[in-house]
This record gives structure tokens, C-alpha cells and sequence, in this order.
């Protein structure tokens, strides 16, 4: 036995490869809710530039539309509004299981909770629309 | 024994408050906003009434600080775990710094803004 060897021996570990999500459909789902934060993120930017754009005219404020009205810009938000969907569902779907509701002690089934939300997310967002409409 | 304080559940709890704000809120303003007005289905000279009859509201103001701020949490810390699982917690400090910084920064910008409208 040679006597240098250490006490504690080397342990091999393997490493992950970075495109470890792309190796299984769930795994590249779960990589596209992450995803689905950075496209939310940059529409609440451009967002804040619309925003900002009421401080310096109509026209301005009709720029900016315009050039969003672009085909490159419409198709991302498209993309982005289908991200910012995928969240909303995901959203649902994941709380049901995360957080148990109890009524009268009985649990109520996640199916129920998740169906709850959406509808729930529905006339939020015809409040939304309704009110911008009639303002 | 005792055990570090640590501030993630800080921020997973905005991280969370994030999510919820966008999961309820964000389609719609989305279609309103960047879909549907620049493709004219609103005229923008409409959506320009609209937008500055509203956010004069110091009510609309808040709504506006939470729909947008808090995302920006939900963002960073989705995104901090992401680069994590990409293979870069060696990194750890600069992007916890990036990606914190980064929300605050966007909930300064967007307090300046609504605070100018």
C-alpha cells in the first residue's frame, strides 16, 4: 500500500451538460415556464415606454405605436403574449398542487382550484379591457 | 446550533408576488398594449385619451406600480436559478447582483415614471 496516498478518496463527479433540458420534453418545458419571466419582463420595459411617452405628446405616444406595429415587434409580442399565457396556465396548474384548500375539511380537488383561477383570471382580464375601453 | 439567516425567502416571496401579478394581469395588458392598439384595432389617438385619462388616478398609479415592479422580481429570481441550472452558480454573486439589481432598478424607473405621468 503506498503509504501517500490520502485518507479520503477523490470522488468522480460527473458534469452536467448545459443543455441537460433539451434531453426530455419535460425537462425543455419546465426550461420554457423559466423562459416565460424574461419575455414577461421585456413587455412591462416596453410597457413603461408607452407609459413614459405620455409625458411627451400624442405624437410621440403614435410613434412609438407605430413603430410596435412593425412585423419583427408584433411577432415578438406574440411570442411573448404565448409565453405570458404558458406562465398563467402553469401558474394555476402549480399552486393547485402547492397549496391544499380545505373546505369545510374537506380538500378540495386541484382540478377545482386551477379551474377557480382561470376563471378568476378571466373576468380580471375583461375587468382589464372594460375599463381601458370606457375610460 | 445555529443556523445562517439566510434572505431567500425575501425574495422568493416577491419572486411569488411577482408571478401572481403576472399570471392574472399581464395577458391582457399585453393583447391592450402591444398587440392590438399598434395594430391599429385601437387607434392610438384613442388609446393616448385613454391611457392619460387614467393614469392621472393616484389608484391607477399603484395598480401600475404593482403590475409592473413586482414581475420584475418574479423575473429575477426565475432567472437567477435559471443561469444556476445553465451551469453557472460558480457566478453566483455577480448574478444575484444582476438579476436583483436589475428589478430594483426596474421598480425605480417605474416609480420615476408614474410619479412624471
Amino acid at each position: 500500500m503506498n503509504a501517500s496516498t490520502s485518507a479520503t478518496p477523490k470522488l468522480y463527479h460527473p458534469k452536467m451538460p448545459a443543455t441537460w433540458w433539451l434531453k426530455h420534453p419535460a425537462y425543455f418545458l419546465f426550461m420554457m415556464r423559466e423562459l416565460s419571466s424574461v419575455f414577461i419582463a421585456l413587455f412591462l420595459v416596453v410597457f413603461l415606454i408607452q407609459i413614459y411617452q405620455l409625458t411627451r405628446g400624442p405624437e410621440a405616444y403614435a410613434a412609438v405605436m407605430r413603430r410596435l406595429g412593425s412585423p419583427g415587434w408584433i411577432s415578438f409580442h406574440v411570442v411573448a403574449l404565448l409565453f405570458a399565457l404558458y406562465h398563467s396556465l402553469t401558474w394555476f396548474t402549480l399552486t393547485s398542487k402547492v397549496q391544499v384548500v380545505r373546505v369545510r375539511g374537506k380538500e378540495v380537488p386541484p382540478s377545482l382550484v386551477t379551474g377557480a383561477n382561470i376563471g378568476v383570471w378571466l373576468v380580471l382580464s375583461l375587468v382589464i379591457l372594460v375599463v381601458f375601453l370606457v375610460a | 446550533m445555529t443556523t445562517r439567516k439566510s434572505s431567500e425567502p425575501f425574495w422568493w416571496g416577491l419572486f411569488s408576488a411577482g408571478g401572481v401579478v403576472a399570471a392574472f394581469l399581464v395577458p391582457m395588458h399585453l393583447f391592450l398594449h402591444s398587440i392590438a392598439v399598434p395594430l391599429g384595432w385601437i387607434s392610438a389617438e384613442v388609446a393616448y385619451a385613454k391611457m392619460q385619462a387614467l393614469v392621472g388616478h393616484p389608484v391607477i398609479k399603484i395598480y401600475l406600480f404593482v403590475l409592473i415592479a413586482l414581475p420584475f422580481y418574479h423575473w429575477a429570481h426565475r432567472f437567477r436559478f435559471t443561469l444556476y441550472d445553465l451551469g453557472l452558480k460558480s457566478l453566483r454573486t455577480p448574478i444575484a447582483i444582476l438579476c436583483y439589481g436589475g428589478a430594483v432598478l426596474g421598480t425605480v424607473a417605474t416609480v420615476w415614471i408614474l410619479l412624471r405621468v
